[in-house]
């Protein structure tokens, strides 16, 4: 199947007075139609940037996209005026963020803020617009829809709220959603609610997706495919069973052997990484995962290493075999 | 199992807050049941788990126990000594032994006092040191979390999250204490820092005989760090047992549910777990459900559950639970 979203390169760093910030330093990937890409990664990894960047949503100044491309329907939105790019963003492509309460505006109804995207991008009517946010407020299960539309976000909770961003998103049967984080605020049941409600949209709607978060279980259990980022590289990219059958990177092994299973009982100890994430003030000619890595060789420390073919559709970009130790011819 | 004698024994621990109204002539207009109802046991080096979602009353509960809430009724004996009924010099004396690890790294430690102040701090307010000595046993103490000794005349904006945490562990552990108090201590934490903070707690308790009381939202981690578990729900503990008996054979339907709500990282196992998605959210703690305050949300509720309040009992050897569907 052809790729919807082809982002080829990207870099985007940060010209701050105490110094350039290098967080996403060439980074390549695509999401077909219909599928789920996962981007995992802690604090500062350049997942939610590199989402932001392809979007336009990227502070500038300080922020500033350097090189790459993003191909959506043969078009380069990096290329593309701040006019042309909102007419893509919030339609074609939309995205849900990790705080619905700093995502709505306090002191607008929520009818207010699903009617403006509509009449922005579909030619409809005052009243058409308002039939069609209480439809996809009942789409999103919020009970009672035609008369919560005219409620203000704080008399909704939590997941509530974010059931409210995700009709937003939906205002205009979008090809791509891109999901940052949307359920690391909410408590566990109302997270599965979420994410529950997620998975049957997408399947209704057919819509592409991917989903930034730094939680390996959510990955699991919704993604086709993973990027697993550090640094602002991608380290690792796999199809999902694979990459927990057969981690590649030394940090996704790390990130796997940190977290403790629900489901086990054994009393093992937590295999943690020593350090911390690395923030990148210049182009690192070694690989930046290499002063907290168990593998690390001599040349690790001279050579930063590319993404590479491990086995069918597995990439990962480690000089080192971690399964054998030895390096990879 | 552990043999230990009983450090702490909660019984019936009650915290209402109450609402006032009203400005120049306050009157109560209701209470926020925070905590009701509340007994738990612990014995030296053990630690209890107490998990809920935020509002469920976990943190309050911790607080009441070291009283920097006190109680509205209920008893919390201390090695022996009901710290309900103690207060002033006394009570000061006996908060040596129990100390508290806080979420939130950034906000719990003075930004203006260096690290060696703030590790030294309680050493001094006891009069356990003098300033020659202090300098010393910051030393050992920065050693023992894991820490650069040298970071002493530093400052906390100088660390990481994951740093300042093991600064506020060192602070809790200085005065050797008996009870540890843990509230969400990594849920601030990347994922890679939080495993290294929970390596480091296993090893203090191992080598100091800490008892923990280990307050947090995510099961995963509590599974790993607990030998039992206690599940709270509006402020009310819904069921409490040895961490593998809960995890393997959970009875409450509110601990069913959260269970089934935790995401495994393992695709294929993933795919075939079944989900119990309970609806709504949690109800305000202002004016809670009568009976079981579980059934607005229970998918098994019968008409008993909202006229009579579940007893807590013991079901098996160990395992309380608070339901009227467990036979």
């Amino acid at each position: 199947m052809p790729a919807l979203l082809e982002v080829t390169g990207l870099k985007t760093q940060f010209n701050m007075r105490s110094g350039t910030v290098y967080a996403v330093n060439g980074v390549s990937f695509a999401v077909k139609e219909g599928e789920t890409l996962g981007i995992v990664g802690e604090s500062g990894s350049g997942k939610s940037v590199t989402m932001l960047s392809v979007l336009h949503l990227i502070p500038s100044p300080p922020g500033q996209v350097t090189a790459g491309q993003a191909l959506f329907n043969d078009k380069d939105l990096l290329q593309m005026s701040s006019s042309e790019i909102r007419k893509v963003r919030g339609s074609q492509i939309s995205m849900i963020f990790q705080d619905p309460m700093s995502s709505l505006n306090p002191v607008l109804s929520i009818g207010y803020q699903l009617i403006e995207p509509l009449r922005a991008h579909l030619p409809l009517s005052r009243a058409e617009a308002r039939e069609r946010a209480i439809e996809l407020l009942n789409l999103v299960g919020i009970p009672q829809a035609h008369e919560r539309i005219n409620d203000y976000p704080h008399q909704f909770s939590g997941g509530m709220r974010q059931r409210v961003m995700i009709a937003m998103a939906l205002t205009c049967n979008p090809q791509v959603l891109i999901a940052d984080e949307p359920s690391t605020a909410l408590d566990v049941t109302i997270q599965a609610q979420i994410i529950d409600l997620v998975k049957t949209l997408r399947d209704k709607l057919g819509m592409a997706m991917v989903w930034i978060t730094h939680d390996l279980g959510i990955i699991a259990e919704l993604a086709d495919r993973v990027d697993v980022m550090y640094a602002g590289y991608i380290v690792e990219e796999a199809p999902v069973d694979l990459l927990y059958a057969n981690p590649q990177h030394p940090y996704t092994l790390g990130l796997l052997g940190s977290l403790p299973r629900l489901d086990s009982k054994e009393q093992r100890r937590l295999t943690s990484i020593e350090g911390m994430p690395p923030v990148l003030h210049e182009t690192p000619q070694s690989c930046p995962f290499a002063p907290r890595c168990r593998w690390v060789i001599e040349r690790c420390h001279h050579e930063n290493p590319p993404l590479m073919l491990v086995e069918p559709e597995h990439r990962s970009a480690c000089w080192v075999n971690p399964a054998t130790g030895q390096p990879r011819p | 199992m552990n043999d230990q004698p009983v450090l702490l024994s909660v019984s019936k621990l009650v915290k209402h807050f109450p609402i006032r109204r009203g400005l120049i002539i306050q009157r109560q207009a209701g209470a926020v049941h925070a905590v009701d109802d509340f007994s738990i046991e612990l014995r030296r080096g053990e630690t209890l788990g107490l998990v809920g979602e935020s509002g469920s009353g976990k943190t309050t509960a911790g607080r009441t126990i070291l009283q920097y809430y006190r109680p509205d009724s209920g008893q919390v004996l201390f090695e022996g000594t009901d710290l309900t009924q103690t207060s002033g010099e006394a009570l000061r004396h006996l908060r040596r032994k129990m100390q508290m690890i806080f979420q939130d790294p950034y906000a719990s430690l003075d930004p203006r006092m260096t690290v060696g102040d703030i590790i030294s701090e309680p050493l001094m307010a006891h009069g356990l040191t003098n300033r020659k000595e202090a300098q010393e046993k910051v030393r050992e103490l920065l050693q023992l979390v894991g820490l650069d000794a040298g970071y002493l005349q530093r400052y906390p904006h100088e660390f990481s999250g994951g740093q300042r945490q093991r600064i506020g562990i060192a602070r809790a552990i200085s005065l050797q204490p008996a009870l540890v108090v843990c509230d969400e201590p990594i849920s601030a934490l990347d994922v890679s820092i939080q495993a290294q903070v929970v390596n480091l707690l296993e090893d203090l308790q191992d080598r100091l005989n800490l008892a923990y009381i280990f307050i947090a939202h995510d099961l995963s981690m509590v599974r790993h760090i607990s030998d039992r578990v206690a599940v709270m729900y509006l402020g009310v503990i819904m069921e409490m047992t040895g961490r593998d008996e809960l995890y393997s054979r959970p009875l409450h339907p509110y601990t069913q549910a959260l269970l089934s709500a935790v995401p495994i990282p393992d695709p294929p196992l993933e795919r075939q777990r079944k989900r119990i998605i309970l609806q709504g959210g949690i109800p305000s703690p202002v004016d809670p459900p009568s009976g079981c305050r579980f059934r607005t949300r229970c998918p098994i509720a019968m008409p008993i559950c909202a006229e009579v309040k579940p007893e807590f009992r013991q079901v098996s050897a160990g395992h309380h639970v608070a339901c009227h569907a467990v036979p």
